[in-house]
């Protein structure tokens, strides 16, 4: 049946071949200018710097132990980042799969909302708790009655770690909790029936069917927590720096390009070799288990054990995830112990009545007008990516594979197969080496965009596009056939198949697509940093500038920029928590 | 003294739902049928046998020991779960090695005992097999090898044939309780289907919302109902408001009828219900109990017909006959004549 509607050509969404292809020229052109370009070009720049092929740069990498202390000091610190973020999360993930308790579903979205904050505003609510102007450092000399701040985490490995925490904890509770919670609990039951104790069980059979799952998770904070930029240039300070700050000061205090490039080299390698794990991984995760819905295995906790447990595991969360921003608002809002909007009146004026001077408000205005220009962008893009790419899905449901592929003819069959990972890339890729890579390869003929604002336009679009896409597709492709095929049975042509039936599903997780572009371009701090004009900063960008310059008035302007981004972020997120179909996207 | 032993067990659940004073008793070596609608609390009671869950009020002894509080890997019990819950990550010969391991025997014996398990439930080489290659019918047969292997006191099965298609399950009807009888456990089996029940066990109890509503063989389950309720969740639908006349006769709507049933002696001008079963009628007017019916539907379903008929009173009735039964077709009269044998006189109104 599915066979011969795929043959007539009605079974998937079927865009006229002509409007594929120049779909996919599109696609590939963007990619190739905006993303294989530079990245080439950063290549070029480390192995050949004058034309000839040299492996002298990359060499030169190791000639100091500098280099390699700062690749050293990346990878631990990202493991021991990831090892703490797995051991906080994996009971809660265990309190969310089985557990159902009041407020659950309002935590749950809680724990999302770190997802979405910028760099800047997480690094600033860190230090606004535990700086030593932080609040609890105020709160402890107050109530101890101390006259110093007694605890010292500024620039400190602790504060580092407890950021990526933050960061990185829903990443283990989605991935992990939702395979957990689809994991039948009677699977340990029958272990506990045949004999095993409590923990035999879970070491025998839960712990084994989890593996797949923990690993993903492990791998994906990694390479969050090994390409980290912001939380390390902020919090640790002068004396931490990984792969990616290094490449940073490389390019923007000490002009070496070529360094830089050879260092984004060694991180490029390490990304990708990490993102080919963890896409192989993800696979691996659908092993054949019994998946049963997720209402039927959570109950109430029972019995003051269980209450506890679920109870300490969401203190934990709240006070992990909620205090940090909490003290960002109370000190933002703060002025010699009483309440103040003077930090946010500042952000309104130019003190110096300078003409070269840009009043912060000016960066609310470019983030802003950025963001939009990202979401038409990324939108536009992700819409024809998700229209051809939509096909995979007939042939991953089996059957109609072979049938599907001959309608594609076969000198197209592999491209979307093809573009979907490379569609993905971004995301694995740092940054700062995409900003890099802009400056190196964007700035002269024959593509020459170094004073264009389309610049952040384009870095933006290319890191916010995995997300549109992720967020679309799967709403594309949860349209049964049947539905498509009764509305060309009806009599309408694949155009109006499209806009009758594929659009109107499509339009609330294209509204999610839009909201993610928009607040991923609104926090975007590493390629920013590197190509947004002096003239024209961003919030993020602006932030970091405040922090660089003395004074409590610059302090309390950065956080009060930090809350505001938090809460246009925040509330990105709460449309995205609205309008989303089921969940994270296909993340 | 009796293997098992459910004294009083009470639970209730944060949504309203509640198991209330369910007592019974199980005996070395018989099958007993847990029957019941489902939301009945059949599974419920189950999982509380095998510690899964533990009763608000009430106590479990087996053996004459109180187990209410043993957690379930120290009972001994084996339970076959409804989805059979086999262990994605093993093979054939891990999963019903698993429960050996966990009771420290060691590889040569635990290798043996797998061989003859799987050899009873007849799976023998399908060690090596991977669960997710089997069919339904292979999984269950593993899952129940599974649970086999320890050699537990009791089993319990879970709607072990809830999950086949039909003709498997015909099939395992048959082998299932040889397959039990033969390995000498004794066995609770919790079912929704009235037929499965009365296939495997020897002796069933009827739940009905979280209460014990009949103990009882098959047949007498089947022969006397204690209550409508019972009768209907059985499939017995034919039932008549009724007053007892004298022993044995009752006043019904059908006219003055003769019930063998014992109970229709005592308590002349009581109100009933006359429970008339299918199998009850015969064609031809030359027994007790005339009816003169005229035939609203017949369909052949095999190995019997089904005929609704309408009685002269307005009364809808439904009989089985053998297939081999010559029947007037739809529309036509018909006298019948009812078995006092097949007429039972039930307490209550419902």
């Amino acid at each position: 049946m599915g066979g011969r509607a795929v043959e007539s050509g009605v079974g998937v969404l079927h865009l006229p071949r002509l409007v594929r292809l120049l779909f996919y020229t599109i696609l590939l052109s963007f990619l190739v200018l905006f993303y294989f370009y530079p990245l080439a070009s950063i290549l070029t720049l480390s192995f050949a710097p004058q034309g000839q092929v040299s492996l002298e740069p990359l060499s030169r990498l190791f000639q100091t132990s500098r280099h390699l202390e700062t690749l050293w000091f990346t990878i631990w610190q990202a493991t021991l980042s990831t090892l703490l973020t797995l051991l906080l999360a994996l009971p809660a993930s265990y309190v969310f799969a089985r557990y159902d308790f009041p407020g659950k579903s309002v935590i749950q979205a809680l724990t999302t909302v770190p997802f979405v904050l910028p760099t800047m505003v997480v690094s600033l609510a860190f230090t606004a708790l535990l700086g030593p102007r932080g609040l609890l450092n105020l709160t402890l000399m107050r109530v101890l009655g101390l006259d110093r701040p007694p605890l010292d985490l500024q620039h400190t490995l602790a504060i580092i770690l407890l950021a990526h925490v933050f960061y990185n904890y829903t990443l283990v509770l989605r991935i992990v909790g939702t395979f957990w919670s689809n994991l039948s609990p009677q699977l340990e039951e029958a272990a506990r029936m045949l004999g095993s104790s409590r923990w035999r069980a879970f070491a025998e059979v839960t712990l084994p069917l989890l593996v797949p799952s923990l690993t993903a998770a492990a791998v994906l904070v990694f390479i969050f927590d090994f390409t980290s930029f912001g939380v390390i240039l902020v919090l640790g300070g002068p004396r931490f720096a990984t792969l990616e700050v290094e490449i940073y000061r490389q390019t923007v205090h000490y002009l070496n390009l070529p360094l830089a490039a050879a260092l984004s080299v060694i991180q490029i390698l390490f990304t990708f070799g990490l993102m080919m794990v963890y896409t192989r991984l993800q696979a691996s995760t659908t092993l054949p288990v019994e998946l049963r819905s997720r209402r039927a295995v959570q109950r109430r906790p029972q019995g003051w054990r269980e209450v506890g447990f679920v109870t300490a595991n969401v203190v934990l969360m709240v006070v992990l995830l909620v205090t940090p921003l909490i003290a960002l608002v109370e000190r933002s809002l703060t002025l010699d112990g009483g309440v103040s909007l003077t930090f946010y009146r500042e952000l309104f004026r130019n003190p110096r009545g300078s003409v070269f001077y840009v009043p912060p408000v000016a960066a609310v205005r470019n983030s802003v007008g950025f963001a939009l220009a990202t979401v038409v962008l990324s939108i536009i893009l992700g819409l024809m990516a998700a229209g051809v790419l939509s096909r995979r899905s007939v042939r991953a449901s089996g059957k109609v594979a072979t049938s599907s592929l001959t309608d594609q003819g076969g000198m197209f069959a592999w491209l979307p197969r093809m573009l979907d990972p490379i569609l993905m890339l971004p995301l694995g890729t740092s940054a700062v080496t995409l900003g890099l890579g802009y400056i190196v390869a964007l700035d002269e003929p024959p593509l020459n965009l170094r004073t264009s604002p389309l610049l952040v336009v384009l870095a933006h679009t290319l890191v916010a596009l995995p997300f549109v896409v992720r967020s679309v597709l799967p709403a594309i492709r949860s349209i049964q056939p049947q539905l498509r095929e009764a509305a060309a049975v009806m009599g309408a042509s694949s155009w109006r198949v499209w806009l009758e039936v594929d659009l109107p599903i499509v339009a609330r997780a294209m509204v999610v697509g839009a909201v993610f572009a928009f607040t991923v371009s609104m926090g975007e701090f590493g390629a920013t940093s590197l190509i947004a004009r002096p003239e024209r900063p961003t919030m993020p960008v602006a932030i970091f500038r405040f922090l660089g310059r003395p004074g409590s008035v610059n302090y309390g302007q950065a956080l009060a920029m930090s809350t505001l981004l938090m809460l246009v972020c925040t509330g990105g997120f709460l449309v995205i928590e609205r309008f989303r179909v089921g969940e994270m996207g296909e993340f | 003294m009796p293997l098992l032993e459910l004294d009083g067990i009470h639970k209730s659940y944060p949504d309203g739902w509640t198991l209330t004073d369910v007592r019974f008793t199980v005996e070395e070596g018989e099958i007993r049928g847990l029957l019941g609608p489902s939301g009945c609390g059949k599974t419920t009671l189950l999982r509380l046998i095998a510690g899964l869950e533990s009763p608000d009020r009430g106590r479990v002894w087996v053996d004459g020991k109180d187990v209410t509080h043993v957690a379930p890997h120290r009972r001994g019990f084996g339970l076959m779960f409804q989805e059979y819950a086999l262990f994605p990550h093993k093979d054939v010969f891990g999963n019903v090695a698993f429960g050996l391991r966990m009771e420290g025997l060691d590889r040569p014996s635990i290798e043996e005992r797998v061989t003859e398990t799987l050899a009873l439930v007849g799976l023998e080489g399908f060690e090596h097999r991977d669960v997710s290659q089997l069919s339904g019918g292979e999984r269950q047969r593993v899952a129940l090898a599974r649970s086999l292997a320890p050699q537990p006191r009791l089993l319990m099965l879970d709607e072990p044939l809830g999950a086949l298609d039909r003709a498997l399950r015909e099939r395992l009807m048959d082998e299932l309780p040889e397959i039990l009888h033969r390995a000498g456990v004794t066995v609770i089996t919790v079912t929704h289907d009235q037929e499965e029940a009365f296939a495997i066990a020897d002796c069933v109890v009827l739940m009905r919302a979280g209460e014990v509503a009949q103990i009882g063989t098959p047949e007498d389950l089947y022969r006397h109902p204690s209550s409508t309720w019972v009768a209907r969740f059985l499939g017995l639908t034919n039932l008549l408001h009724a007053r007892v006349v004298e022993r044995g006769r009752v006043e019904t709507p059908l006219g003055r009828l003769q019930a063998a049933d014992a109970d229709a002696g005592r308590g002349g001008g009581r109100r009933v219900q006359l429970l008339i079963r299918p199998e009850a009628a015969r064609v031809g007017g030359k027994g007790p109990n005339q009816v003169h019916v005229e035939i609203t539907g017949r369909s052949f379903r095999g190995d019997r017909y089904q005929l609704d008929v309408r009685h002269t009173s307005g009364v809808d009735l439904t009989f089985v006959f053998p297939a081999g039964a010559e029947l007037p077709a739809t529309g036509e009269s018909l006298v019948l004549s009812l078995d006092p044998r097949a007429l039972t006189l039930l307490q209550g109104n419902a």
